[in-house]
Formats: structure tokens, C-alpha cells, sequence
């Protein structure tokens, strides 16, 4: 019996424009349309794309529980045997969406979900427990490949063949230990791995130790009215020209930039290099993500002592979770250090 | 010291007239071996069973499993301090019954016991559905003391272990293996350049029948020291454990240490061979604390390089394996752990109660929560109710139909921490 498939895929894949039309409501086409039409050409004799849903990134980022809702009935409605979203690469408001609609499509109509991501895209570590996210590389030039492996696994999934470990098939595993027989016993396995581990080879534990990072929270400011107030921002605000050059995406670096004596931030002056989202009106007006603008105002009103004289940005999108912490710290030293007491960190 | 292990393949086990091994076939005289093993007065009744690889059979609830050995050259005997003089073993010759194996079997505690099914699915988690295995299973007096039972138990077994060995002495080996190793000098100076490792081979020790003998003394007694691996071929450790079925180390396991084989084998290539180093795994801090700063200690001693750890038990026995790890790990040895994980049925649960970031070397050896279903065998040797009572299993394991629903932990060996078998949790 032929495979009845449904695909999901945002505005751009489905050819109806970038940016400009991120904000598309979700709709329905009784065919395949983009990469569905590949999908549809590797399923070959073995099913075909009965339907693809599209729907803007921006929308469903925003209206997440209407577009959500609004797909399932799509789909539901065709009744699939199957489901693909994406692949979503490495767009993280794509991956979300691609994330949010597989997992709702597996848990409400119970049938095989697969998608596709790269492994710095958010949406890996928010659904990867809900569905099968096969591992792509960090741009649609890796299309063909994402494809093949999601509609290979895909189609192993509904035959009920039973799955090798996500490593060995492809996906990002979904936090579940399964047991398997090695080639080898543990004795011989644990031999081979002390030996590579003295001469410093490459070695691969068999289970990672969990890490526990817990965060103490810093005492409540005691009086606002004396306190130094800092703003601190993954949302990609940059002196305009980006001086520092913080990537777009996947940041490495971050930049501190003098804001002394500057009551709103233009667009003449600052600018928005955020790769991950509409950055329109971030570049009409910086201060929607950077609110100097307001902070003046309270800190003319005595509402705290006063605002600190730089802000540290980065762009947080595809940025490593080490990374991150590296800058937190990095950041925190700095602030303590210049008698900081509190921060307002603004993300998007 | 040299040891030569004479295996003799047993094929197949027999009740015999006499009890001898011709053309691979063990023959036992039923009555006389009974007698042999029945000078206890704790005893009121004894029974042997045999269980065959293939057969419809389920033996329920094991406490032990042991290889028939016996000396036949060199000094003491196997088993020192239980059937030979505590000295020291693992010179001269042995003779193995391969192929073989004495499965102890009675409810002790009722809750920590495990099964072995010698067809089925459940076969391929254990390694004794392998094995021609001769069943002991004793009643006790009644208001015997849980010690004394045990004790009782864990004697008889290796008593017929040895029994059975002996009178096979004569038997034509069919493989002669030599494992032969001088003191620690002697090998460094053979092979400089070989990465020295030790052994840590973790056993529980917490009294209430979790304990481990090391030359007949009870190691909850002894802080860890370093013994010859020829010594442990000789039976100098042996398990008088009634711990979870899947990852207790049974005196089999210890007479065929896999990490000892391997390092064994290798030993001369590609690494130098220290020791083992038994560890006693204690219940409280200030136990574990010492045990695990000997242990680094030991091994900072013997100029180790690298450490193999093993784990028996789970739950606080991951402290002790952190400790050791972590210790080492300070002291500039690397380290690699064997140990299974409890991730829960669904497999989504943290696997160890302890972590320390330290253990970068993890082998796993399967997640003993994961359910199995048994079928119904035709042969049940024991007790089929004591399936409610142990680990892993449940009130509403055993079905009507006499299959069984049961976490893997309850069968015996399953995801043994010494490496004994394949198994091993992967992320899906």
C-alpha cells in the first residue's frame, strides 16, 4: 500500500518570499510544493505527498497555539500515514516551528514524524524529545542529503522495523537509553577506550555524565534609587557598520560599546545584525531591543541611581551553549568589576 | 607466577552410575554427589537438577553461580579459605570443567535473586543458559538464621564445584591455557614503554548478605590491597552476595574476570599488566572515603598509568565509583569505568545516582530497568512465586499463563559490570 505523506514547509521554501513575507498565515496546497516535491520523487513507488501545509515563520513564532492549531486541522484532514517538516537547517525560527508542528502531528494523530535540523538550531533541543529530528548540515546546500535521510528514516519508521541507536541512524536521540548488543564485551570495549584515553586519542564514552549547572540568583538590589543599572543584549544591537564584526549567527564574539551620553539609540548611530529574526523595526528603532530610550527616562526620574555607561551585545542565534557561558562570565566579571548592581538582559 | 588452566569440554551432563567425564559427557551419580556436599547439618534436605542449553527450563531464584575447578598441580587448593588453606593460589595447574557450571538456587532474602531461562529471550541476557549447569537447591532447617543459610549455601556450592572437578582430575585437558606474569619489576623492565594498568575490581561489601570473601575473609574487613590476577582464576574471591541479580558479580564471573582476560591478552602488546586491586565497596562515607583513597593510592604506588574500574551493584555504589574515578583522575591515572545504569523503563531517567565529571570513560553495560518478557518454560527448577519478590520483578510479573513480565535486572548476569557480556545501553 502507498504511503500518504503531509509536508510542512515556511514561506520561503514554499516560494512565496523572504522576510517579507514571513507573517503568511498557514495554508494548504494539495500537492507537493519545494522540497516536498523531492520527498515525493524519493518516495518513489512506495507513497506519495498527498498535501503540503505552509505557513510563515514569523506567524507561527508568534501565533504559535492558532498556527499549530490551524496545520493539525490540515492535516488532519488528509489523514497521513506519514509526516515531514522542514528540514529547517539552521533557522532557528523555521526549526521551531518545524519542532512544535511534528511533535503536535506524533503526539494528536499518533502517526511517524520526522524533520530536519542543524545540530546549533534551537528547535533541537526544545523537540528533540517529541520527534525525530535528523541531523543536517547548517544550510539548504546540504537539501539533497537532509532529504534522503529523513525519508529514509521516515519510511523505517512506519514499517515498524526496529531502529538502530540515533547515532548509527541519524537523529539527534531523544534523551532514552535503549539497550543493544556490542560486537564486543565491556571488558574489551573498556580496555580499548583507557588505552586511546592515556594516549590521547579520540575515544567516545558510552554515556555522557550528566551536568548539573545551577545558578544562584544574586540578592535582591537593596536600593534601586543608588544602584548602577546595565543593559546587557543577545539581540544582535551594534554601533552601525558592526565595528567588531559579530557574526550574524553562531556568535563567537561579543562587543561592549559606549553609550554615555546617548538618550536614544537611531538608526543613524546603531543598527540590528541578528540573523535569527525580522529585524524591520529593530532597525527603524534599536531602542525595541536596546531600550536606552527608556532607561534615560527613569534614570532622569531617580527610578535607579544610574545607567552604566557600556552594553554588551551579541547575537543569540546558533550560538554554542559554551560560548554562551563564556560571555556570561566574561560579561559578569566586567560589570562586577565597575560596581554593577543589576542588569536587564534583553533577548528576542 | 604461572598458571595453567586445563580445560576439559563438557558438552553434555548425564545422571550416571559413576560420576566421571568421557567424550565431553559429565556423568553424575546422583546419591553420591548429594552425599558428598550434605555434611551440614543447617540442611534438612538436598536436591540436584540439571538445566541444558536449549532446554525449556527456568531456574528461579538463583543465589550463585560457580565453575567446577579444581587444583592439580602447585600449591593450596581453589577457593582458599573456604576448600583449600588460605594461601596463596594461582601457581602451578587447574583443572577447569568448561561448559559447566553449579547453579546455587533457594529463596534467601526473597527480594535480591535472580533467574535464569536456559531457552527463550531471556537466554540471550544471561551467560549461564550456556552452560550444562548442575542445580543445588537445599531446604534449610527451619528458623535458620539468614546468615547461617547463606553460609551454608555458598559452601555447599563450592564444595560441589570442587567435587565435581575432582573426580573428573584425570580427565585429557582440551585446551591447556598458560597465564604466567612475574612481579611488577620484572615486567616493567620487559616492557618500558608500555603503558602500566591496574584493576579495581569493586565489590560490595556491606554485610547483610552483600559480601564478598577474598581468601575466605569477609572484605568489608580488609582495606584494598593487590593481589596476582592468577589468583583470582584460583578462586581467591568469591561472592556471597544475594544483591540484584543483573550486575552481582557471581563467583563464575569472578573465575572468568573478563577485564583480567583481556588485559591478559594483551598484556606485553600494547599495555603492562600491574595487578588487581579488590575494592570494597562500604555503605558508609567515611568507608567509601577510605576504600577509594587506598585505592588511588595503590595505584599511584604501583606507578600506575591507567586504572579499569569496575563497578558491582548500583545506586551508592556509584559514589564509590565516582571516588575511585575521581581520584585517580587527580593523581594524574587515567581511568575508565565498566557500570550499568538504571535509566527507568521508559529509558529517559538519569542512569547513576552519583556523577562527577571526572568519569570521561563510561562503558555501559545495558539499563537494568528495561522490561523483558519471558515465556512460559516447561521445566521450572525452584521457586516460580519467589518472582514477586525479587528486583525487577513484581506482584503481577508472573501471568497465569506461568510468562513473565520482569525488569532485566531480575535475570541473573544480565548487565554484568565486569564487561562479562555484550550488552549496552545507546541513546535512540
Amino acid at each position: 500500500m502507498a504511503l500518504k505523506v503531509v509536508c510542512y514547509i515556511n514561506q520561503f521554501f514554499a516560494g512565496l518570499g523572504g522576510e517579507d513575507m514571513a507573517h503568511t498565515g498557514p495554508c494548504i496546497e494539495r500537492k507537493a510544493v519545494g522540497p516536498a516535491m523531492q520527498i515525493d520523487n524519493l518516495l518513489g513507488g512506495d507513497g506519495r505527498v498527498a498535501g503540503t501545509v505552509i505557513c510563515g515563520d514569523s506567524y507561527y513564532g508568534e501565533h504559535i497555539e492558532e498556527a499549530r492549531e490551524k496545520c493539525i486541522e490540515y492535516i488532519r484532514d488528509m489523514s497521513p500515514d506519514l509526516f515531514f517538516a522542514g528540514p529547517a537547517f539552521n533557522a532557528g525560527r523555521y526549526g521551531v516551528a518545524c519542532g512544535d508542528i511534528a511533535a503536535a502531528v506524533a503526539q494528536k494523530l499518533g502517526i511517524p514524524c520526522v524533520t530536519g535540523m542543524y545540530s546549533e538550531n534551537p528547535g533541537v533541543e526544545l523537540y528533540r524529545s517529541k520527534t525525530f529530528i535528523v541531523k543536517t548540515v547548517d544550510s539548504a546546500r546540504g537539501m539533497k542529503q537532509a532529504l534522503e535521510k529523513m525519508v529514509e528514516l521516515g519510511k523505517k519508521l512506519v514499517s515498524n522495523e526496529p531502529l538502530r541507536p540515533a547515532d548509527e541512524e541519524g537523529y539527534f536521540h531523544r534523551g532514552i537509553r535503549k539497550n543493544y548488543f556490542h560486537e564486543r564485551n565491556g571488558a574489551q570495549r573498556a580496555v580499548d577506550m583507557l588505552l586511546r584515553k592515556i594516549s590521547e586519542e579520540d575515544y567516545r564514552t558510552e554515556y555522557e555524565m550528566p551536568v548539573f549547572k545551577r545558578i544562584k540568583p544574586a540578592e535582591p538590589v537593596k536600593d534601586l534609587s543608588k544602584a548602577t543599572v546595565a543593559l546587557v543584549t543577545s539581540g544582535g544591537i551594534v554601533p552601525r557598520g558592526n565595528p567588531d564584526r559579530i557574526r550574524v549567527s553562531s556568535a563567537k564574539t561579543y562587543g561592549k560599546y559606549n553609550i554615555s551620553g546617548i538618550e536614544d539609540l537611531t538608526p543613524e548611530i546603531f543598527e540590528s545584525v541578528h540573523g535569527g529574526y525580522d529585524r524591520v523595526w529593530a532597525n527603524e528603532d534599536p531602542d525595541v531591543v536596546l531600550p536606552v530610550d527608556v532607561l534615560r527616562e527613569m534614570e532622569r526620574e531617580g527610578v535607579f541611581g544610574k545607567l552604566y555607561d557600556y552594553v554588551f551585545t551579541t547575537t543569540g542565534t546558533g550560538t554554542a551553549v559554551a560560548n554562551a557561558e563564556r560571555f556570561g562570565r566574561e560579561i559578569g566579571e566586567q560589570l562586577k568589576k565597575d560596581g554593577v548592581d543589576a542588569v536587564i538582559l534583553t533577548s528576542t | 607466577m604461572r598458571l595453567e588452566l586445563r580445560n576439559v569440554f563438557v558438552k553434555d551432563v548425564q545422571w550416571g552410575e559413576k560420576t566421571e567425564i568421557s567424550g565431553g559427557v559429565l556423568r553424575i551419580n546422583r546419591d553420591e554427589t548429594i552425599a558428598a556436599v550434605s555434611n551440614d547439618q543447617r540442611f534438612v534436605e538436598i536436591n540436584l537438577d540439571l538445566a541444558k542449553p536449549g532446554e525449556s527450563a527456568r531456574i528461579i531464584p538463583v543465589k550463585d553461580v560457580i565453575e567446577p575447578r579444581c587444583k592439580v598441580e602447585g600449591p593450596g587448593d581453589v577457593f582458599p579459605g573456604f576448600m583449600g588453606d588460605p594461601c596463596t593460589v594461582g601457581e602451578g595447574a587447574t583443572l577447569v570443567l568448561k561448559g559447566c557450571a553449579i547453579v546455587t538456587c533457594g529463596p534467601i532474602v526473597a527480594f535480591q535473586e535472580g533467574l535464569i531461562d536456559m531457552s527463550g529471550p531471556g537466554s540471550r541476557y544471561n551467560p549461564f543458559s550456556e552452560t550444562n549447569n548442575v542445580v543445588l537447591t537445599v531446604v534449610p532447617q527451619e528458623d535458620i538464621e539468614k546468615h547461617a543459610y547463606e553460609e551454608a549455601l555458598r559452601i555447599a556450592g563450592l564444595r560441589l564445584a570442587w567435587y565435581l572437578a575432582d573426580k573428573c582430575r584425570d580427565a585429557e585437558p582440551n585446551v591447556k591455557k598458560v597465564y604466567e606474569k612475574g612481579s611488577i619489576p620484572e615486567e616493567n623492565a620487559k616492557y618500558p614503554e608500555l603503558p602500566k594498568i591496574a584493576y579495581f575490581c569493586m565489590s560490595i561489601a556491606q554485610g547483610l548478605l552483600h559480601d564478598t570473601f577474598l581468601y575466605g575473609t569477609d572484605i568489608k574487613h580488609v582495606v584494598p590491597t593487590v593481589i596476582h590476577p592468577n589468583e583470582k582464576m584460583d578462586g581467591a574471591m568469591v561472592s556471597g552476595n544475594c544483591v540484584s541479580a543483573c550486575d552481582k558479580n557471581t563467583t563464575y564471573h569472578h573465575l572468568n574476570d573478563p577485564v583480567i582476560m583481556e588485559l591478559y591478552s594483551r598484556h606485553g602488546k600494547d599495555l603492562n599488566f600491574l595487578g588487581v586491586i579488590p575494592a570494597p565497596e562500604d555503605t558508609r562515607l567515611s568507608g567509601k572515603e577510605r576504600s577509594t583513597s587506598f585505592c588511588a593510592n595503590l595505584a599511584k604506588m604501583l606507578g600506575a598509568d591507567g586504572v579499569v574500574i569496575s563497578e558491582e551493584g548500583y545506586g551508592n555504589p556509584d559514589t564509590d565509583l565516582c571516588m575511585n574515578a575521581k581520584k585517580c583522575e587527580d593523581l594524574g591515572i587515567r581511568t575508565v569505568v565498566i557500570s550499568d545504569e538504571a535509566a527507568g523503563t521508559d529509558g529517559k531517567s538519569q542512569g547513576l545516582a552519583d556523577a562527577t565529571p571526572e568519569m570521561t570513560a563510561f562503558v555501559s553495560t545495558g539499563n537494568v530497568n528495561e522490561m523483558v518478557e519471558l515465556p512460559a518454560m516447561k521445566k521450572v527448577i525452584g521457586y516460580p512465586e519467589a518472582i514477586s519478590n525479587l528486583s525487577g520483578g513484581a506482584e503481577e510479573s508472573l501471568k497465569p499463563d506461568g510468562s513473565l513480565f520482569v525488569e532485566l535486572q531480575a535475570i541473573i548476569g544480565s548487565t554484568n559490570e565486569l564487561g562479562f557480556s555484550r550488552i549496552g545501553a545507546r541513546w535512540i
